[in-house]
């Protein structure tokens, strides 16, 4: 094997990492507090794509430029349906979380599904095809960005996990909720605002896919399924976890792709699925 | 203190994961109006194929409201034709499973399946009853070369598809001096790409073209950066593609941006080359070449359902116009049986020599199924149009090949 090709597969793994990074930290996030999975998530990326895309194409706001309104919106739309929806229908169970998130992610595609069509829907920029040569790769400028504000909004999320009185609850809850309550903590409002924050998080990742990948009412599919291996890989509710996962994910489907060919390449991500389940189950950063 | 009991019991648990699941698997089956003949789609109105099943759809109802506005079936007395709208979700089980809800809805025959992994159990399934089903796209052969007397394909399969892309880029390499010597085929991992790229591998060597390798890819996929990378390493004159919509896009765009040079891209009923590919990525489709099913552009009937189409803010993608014509196809053969006997307009497909369409071809005539008067052409995309580039008979402009290099 070509060395220029394998160090060029390694660096479009990390970088394809990176843009699983942040659908699988909000994935995260929400498990460790709410300790649910969010069936819904999928959904919500592919409505916060949309958002992206209409922006661009109705309100001319490139895809970076909406990234604080996207996430700002999707915060409020993720609280919004927690506060409305989830809490209000659960009645603090967690097998009725998971139908109502699953509930919803049928009926977020269907009402896609008419309002969009089935159709894909692909958007160029000024920059969609600019690349940046980086060591032996020629990465498109997309990807690139789209990997360092991955990192960047990682580490901004893990500081306000870990600084702010905010974050502190949302720790305090996700760790002993009774506790949570006696000391004075809104621990209904902690749950909608941790759910607000794990979308938000696709609100952000959005805006970095659409100038690189298409967006149709099941492309959610193609992202979630891999945030769930990522979060079990990592360890379910550790930030850190799904971070490094993402970037262990992305490079064993670049890596396995090359090796084993394009239609073998998922054989990879299912294969450590399958050794983390059998060695660690509870994930490589769990505690 | 009150306790908030909850009341979600295992019965409500198993009754609520049930109804989730049937929502997830489960066909869906519409009925749109209550009418006479029944006529099954089998589309992929879901799944990782809707657009392509939407647009299927949309031609085959274009043609059933224009059969049914001109007097129905008038041989029947003026029957009219009912639609009754599956979903196939782009799987195989699933597809089954419509064929026998419609089954037991009583339909007379079936258009579908867009994809050949679905049509192939989809039209066996149909034998079982005997029901006349006509594939308006599905490319294998394997779905008419099996011996079903109920199944009919209006359009050319893989092998004569082939054919005609092989014959057309033959024709077009030596006109321009054979800059052409040698192809990687990319294709994705179903029926319809595993198998034209078998043949094409398998005849690009009779046109003076070497196959350097044939790489296959998943369904959907997510990133071709690294195929990109070992095109690059393989340094071949063509690149010669076979997959759906979502891929094609995502490859050519990746192929563009990691600007590889190429003497052309090419693909035999490449999924993604139509008008909205020109639309929305036009520097992306500029040069590409693709061998498809295209209407006639000569025939009046053919650029006014264009424009119909176009109004509605839709594009006139290969799936309208084949799916318009299959049904009108099915029309004529219930026409002449004049009835829906599933044996008597078996019967009258078979023997059809039906000419009222605006495809590029003579009279149909059917050879186990298999419509062998049709034709598949060779388009060229520019940054605005498609054109048609082979055969001359019908060229819209000449072909440019090789393309421009990116440096």
């Amino acid at each position: 094997m070509d060395a220029t090709i394998l160090g060029a597969a390694v660096i479009n793994g990390l970088l394809l990492g990176g843009s699983y990074a942040l659908v699988a930290v909000g994935l995260t996030l929400i498990y460790g507090v709410l300790h649910i999975i969010n069936f819904a998530h999928g959904s919500m990326l592919m409505l916060a794509m949309y958002g992206a895309y209409f922006l661009l194409m109705k309100a001319k706001i490139d895809p970076y430029a909406a990234i604080p309104l996207m996430v700002a919106a999707m915060f409020a739309a993720g609280y919004v349906l927690y506060r409305g929806l989830i809490g209000r229908f659960s009645h603090g169970k967690d097998e009725n979380i998971l139908l109502i998130t699953l509930g919803l992610s049928i009926v977020l595609e269907n009402v896609a599904l008419f309002f969009f069509k089935g159709d894909s829907q692909t958007v160029t920029v000024s920059y969609s095809d600019r690349m940046v040569a980086l060591g032996p790769a020629l990465v498109p400028l997309p990807k690139l960005v789209s990997f360092v504000a991955s990192l960047v909004l990682c580490a901004a999320l893990a500081w306000f996990i870990a600084r702010t009185d905010t974050g502190r609850a949302i720790r305090a809850v996700a760790k002993e909720r009774h506790g949570a309550r006696l000391v004075g903590i809104d621990v209904e409002k902690i749950f909608a605002v941790s759910y607000g924050i794990g979308i938000a998080c696709l609100g952000a990742a959005a805006c970095l896919l659409i100038p690189s990948f298409y967006v149709s009412p099941s492309v959610g599919h193609l992202f979630v399924i891999v945030a769930f291996t990522i979060v079990v890989l990592g360890g379910m509710g550790s930030f850190i976890g799904a971070l490094v996962g993402s970037l262990i994910i992305g490079l064993t489907e670049s890596l396995s792709g090359l090796f084993l060919g394009e239609a073998l390449g998922q054989i990879g991500i299912s294969l450590i699925f399958i050794l983390i389940l059998l060695f660690r189950p509870t994930g490589i950063f769990s505690k | 203190m009150p306790s908030r009991k909850s009341r979600f019991t295992r019965r409500k648990f198993i009754g609520a994961t049930a109804a989730a699941s049937v929502a997830f698997g489960v066909p869906t089956l519409l009925r749109a109006q209550a009418r006479p003949i029944k006529v099954g789609l089998v589309h992929p109105i879901t799944g990782f194929l809707a657009y392509s099943g939407g647009q299927s759809r949309m031609g085959a109802m274009m043609a059933i409201d224009e059969i049914n506005a001109g007097g129905g079936i008038k041989s029947m007395g003026g029957a009219k034709l009912e639609a009754l709208l599956g979903d196939n979700q782009a799987k195989p089980e699933v597809g089954v499973s419509v064929v026998e809800q419609m089954q037991e809805a009583g339909v007379s025959a079936y258009i579908g399946c867009f994809s050949s992994a679905v049509a192939l159990p989809a039209t066996q399934a149909a034998a079982k009853y005997n029901t006349p089903f006509v594939i308006d796209v599905g490319a294998s052969d394997n779905i008419v070369n099996r011996g079903l007397k109920n199944v009919f394909r209006l359009k050319p399969g893989f092998n004569a598809s082939v054919d005609d892309g092989i014959l057309g880029l033959g024709e077009i390499n030596k006109a321009a001096g054979n800059p052409a010597k040698s192809a990687v085929l990319v294709h994705e991992e179903s029926e319809f790409g595993t198998g034209t790229a078998k043949l094409l591998a398998a005849k690009l060597p009779s046109i003076g073209i070497e196959v350097k390798e044939v790489m296959k890819h998943a369904n959907p996929t997510r990133d071709f950066a690294n195929l990109a990378l070992r095109i690059r390493g393989l340094k071949p004159d063509l690149v010669i593609m076979s997959n759906y919509q979502n891929e094609y896009v995502l490859l050519a765009r990746t192929l563009h941006q990691q600007k590889v040079d190429l003497v052309s891209m090419f693909s035999v009923l490449g999924g993604g080359f139509n008008y909205k590919f020109v639309k929305e990525l036009p520097d992306v489709a500029q040069y590409m070449i693709d061998t498809n099913h295209w209407f006639d552009p000569t025939n009046p009937r053919a650029q006014a359902m264009k424009k119909r189409v176009e109004a509605k803010g839709d594009l006139f993608t290969f799936e309208v116009y084949l799916s318009y014509n299959a049904v009108k196809f099915l029309a004529d053969g219930m026409e002449r049986a004049g009835s829906a006997d599933k044996e008597k307009v078996n019967a009258a497909l078979a023997a059809s020599t039906w000419s009222d369409h605006f495809m590029p071809y003579g009279p149909t005539r059917m050879v186990n199924g298999q419509n062998t008067g049709g034709k598949a052409s060779i388009q060229q995309a520019s940054r605005t149009d498609i054109e048609v580039i082979w055969p001359a008979k019908f060229a819209s402009a000449k072909p440019v090949f090789p393309k421009p290099k990116f440096s």
